[in-house]
């Protein structure tokens, strides 16, 4: 076992640092306050590759592994939340399946444009009645001769507006599974302009409030029978299987968060005076800075960790990573969420002001609690494995 | 064409200098990046290989075996060969005899084109660019702020720069240009061109490849300038703070410093 990053590795990341340092930290606090996408910073990622990390070469993508895109994630997350998650539902929800599930039709058509950032991809799952209930969902899709019609709406989707290429989840049927009537779900290819396909509210958030969050509703909205994506039926497998990888990369963003809280927090108490002496000089400083480091160590070795799984599973299917994922995810997130929190407060009264990052980086660590599956529904995962 | 770019490693600015016992700096010991005019030089060749189909850029460097990572550094943003010169018998070169070791290196090369950068942020002598170009015969234009290749011609037109003004100068290739951090912003490494530049090859040279170099200009030996002394900046002191009682005595407090430095 080895602990140490290849040079490729931490070259890579010195990369995607001095991204983050240069053309991201300058934009972060006003595409928080101002609820701005940051267009221009996505053209700019996709030009060095951000949008194509794991995508094979042949396709125009970077041909990297897991780890280089969470330390992609990761490295953006740190000084902007919003931009991580943009990456993340891109890379993790739309590429990701295209490439695990698509025809060479389908793969041929989409990954050069996703890998390039040319197009910008979203995932569609969750709607006002379902998350991860699956048996929940309301959208149908009903083939009509040689198209789909699809009919419903789909909430809190990540990149909403401002992608290009979706993947949605469906209501195609009814089958019967142990003696009980199922609805049979599954999972679809659809782009932007295709007609009966509009935008239904934004959605104004806590926080990652750059990132653009939209309803997106279908009304007797035909795509093409080839649309479908992975098998008719299969739908349910292919969303919770790209929820596992989806889990790496929002790990991988609350990891970013909390590390950029902490690192903005030891600046802070080097600098702040009071009764005389830098707050670090204080005990309780110092204590509460080693336990935040020590619980951010753990949480980037189970993210990492989930990451060299994911790369495992690639080079044999047969292995699962998902209990890692979901473990990465659960501690990731509330580690953030308790960093962040800690370093408000070791901020004082400044920490609550917008103009200091900890602040909007609290914001931003909540979600990662949630969204992709709650910690509840990490827990879930971990305790099936543990108990069947 | 063929454009050959020379770059060097140097110490970051941002972590601390240290020397070896010879006054030389310990390179080992120091953080390290692509000196930032070099790099500069690098993006004005890249630039050209985007708008001049065909055109390849050899990254050339001279240094310690780690010295690799700024040329692989350079690959990653799009460079297609990396050459480093290395050999124990090289070491602490001044500029003299860096610059003739360079030239024997890029005599085993073909170019139309060599940029290097104005100076490098560790010796700050802006000498090894034209003393290149002299040991090699070619015309120099130095501290180039844009530049224009003319393919068909085979000539380049370089703006130089100086305080007030700059000149506009046309050289015929082959011809080495020395290029300011001002000249372009630097594009990033691709993500997998990082990957990719650690599976390409790197060609590495010593002293017995270099193509006419007399023993006698390489290395401390052929070097020369000595190093007298070498020591870290002193600090200013936090400097002196005064609260007159009135404008008036503010001005003459200042004015009675001012003469006491010999200013007025």
């Amino acid at each position: 076992m080895d602990f140490t990053l290849s040079k490729e590795h931490e070259m890579a990341r010195q990369l995607f640092k001095d991204f983050a340092e240069n053309e991201v930290k300058p934009l972060a606090q006003e595409v928080d306050e101002t609820e701005t996408f940051p267009r221009g910073t996505v053209e700019k990622m996709a030009k060095y590759g951000f949008l194509g990390i794991p995508v094979p070469k042949e396709f125009g993508g970077q041909g990297c592994d897991p780890l280089t895109y969470v330390m992609c994630v990761e490295e953006l997350s740190k000084v902007c939340g919003t931009t991580g998650v943009i990456v993340s539902a891109h890379t993790s929800l739309c590429v990701d399946p295209i490439m695990t599930y698509g025809t060479p039709e389908q793969k041929a058509k989409y990954l050069p444009d996703l890998a390039s950032g040319k197009k910008l991809g979203a995932f569609g799952l969750t709607e006002p009645g379902a998350g991860t209930d699956a048996q929940g969902q309301q959208t149908k899709a009903v083939l009509d001769g040689d198209e789909w019609v699809l009919n419903g709406s789909k909430c809190f989707i990540t990149n909403g507006k401002e992608a290009d290429v979706y993947i949605v989840i469906a209501v195609t049927g009814k089958i019967e599974k142990r003696g009980k009537m199922m609805k049979e779900i599954s999972a679809f290819i659809v782009e932007k302009g295709t007609p009966g396909f509009t935008f239904g509210t934004k959605e104004n958030k806590m926080g990652i409030r750059g990132s653009s969050t939209y309803e997106l509703i279908f009304t007797d909205c035909r795509i093409p029978k080839d649309a479908l994506l992975g098998q008719k039926g299969k739908g349910f497998n292919i969303a919770m299987h790209t929820l596992d990888g989806g889990r790496i990369g929002i790990a991988a963003q609350a990891l970013g968060l909390a590390e950029g809280a902490l690192e903005t927090t030891i600046n802070y108490v080097k600098e702040r005076k009071q009764f005389g002496r830098a707050i670090g000089a204080f005990q309780n400083t110092q204590f509460q800075l080693a336990d935040m480091a020590t619980k951010v160590e753990a949480a980037k070795l189970l993210v990492y960790k989930a990451a060299m799984k994911k790369a495992e599973y690639q080079a044999n299917p047969k292995t699962s990573y998902s209990v890692e994922a979901a473990m990465a995810k659960l501690a990731a997130a509330e580690i953030a969420m308790e960093v962040t929190t800690k370093c408000v407060q070791l901020h004082g009264g400044y920490g609550y002001i917008r103009e200091y990052d900890v602040e909007r980086m609290m914001r931003d660590a909540k979600i990662t609690e949630i969204y992709e599956g709650t910690s509840e529904v990490q827990r879930m995962v971990i305790s099936a494995n543990l108990l069947k | 064409m063929k454009i050959i770019v020379c770059i060097k490693q140097v110490p970051d600015t941002k972590g601390g200098v240290k020397f070896n016992p010879d006054g030389t700096l310990d390179r080992g010991a120091m953080l390290a990046i692509m000196n930032p005019d070099d790099k500069a030089g690098l993006e004005a060749a890249l630039r050209i290989k985007d708008t001049h189909p065909g055109t390849e850029v050899t990254v050339l460097t001279m240094g310690l075996p780690k010295a690799t990572d700024v040329l692989r550094e350079a690959i990653a943003m799009g460079a297609d060969k990396g050459v480093l010169i290395t050999d124990r018998v090289l070491g602490g070169a001044d500029t003299w005899a860096t610059s003739t070791t360079i030239a024997g290196a890029i005599r085993n090369l073909e170019y139309d084109l060599i940029i290097t950068g104005r100076q490098a942020i560790d010796g700050d002598t802006a000498q090894v660019g034209p003393q290149i170009a002299e040991h090699l015969g070619l015309p120099v234009i130095s501290y180039a702020q844009d530049i224009q290749i003319d393919e068909a011609n085979k000539t380049v037109t370089v703006q130089r720069q100086y305080d007030d003004r700059y000149h506009v100068l046309e050289a015929q290739m082959p011809c080495l240009i020395t290029a300011l951090s001002e000249l372009n912003e630097p594009r990033y490494m691709s993500v997998g061109g990082i990957f990719d530049a650690f599976q390409a090859e790197i060609t590495t040279w010593g002293r017995a490849d270099l193509k006419d170099v007399d023993d006698a200009n390489i290395g401390l030996a052929g070097s020369p300038t000595k190093i007298a002394k070498a020591s870290d900046k002193v600090r200013k002191g936090a400097g002196e703070k005064v609260a007159p009682d009135s404008p008036e005595e503010a001005v003459s407090y200042i004015v009675g410093k001012l003469t006491e430095k010999h200013v007025i």
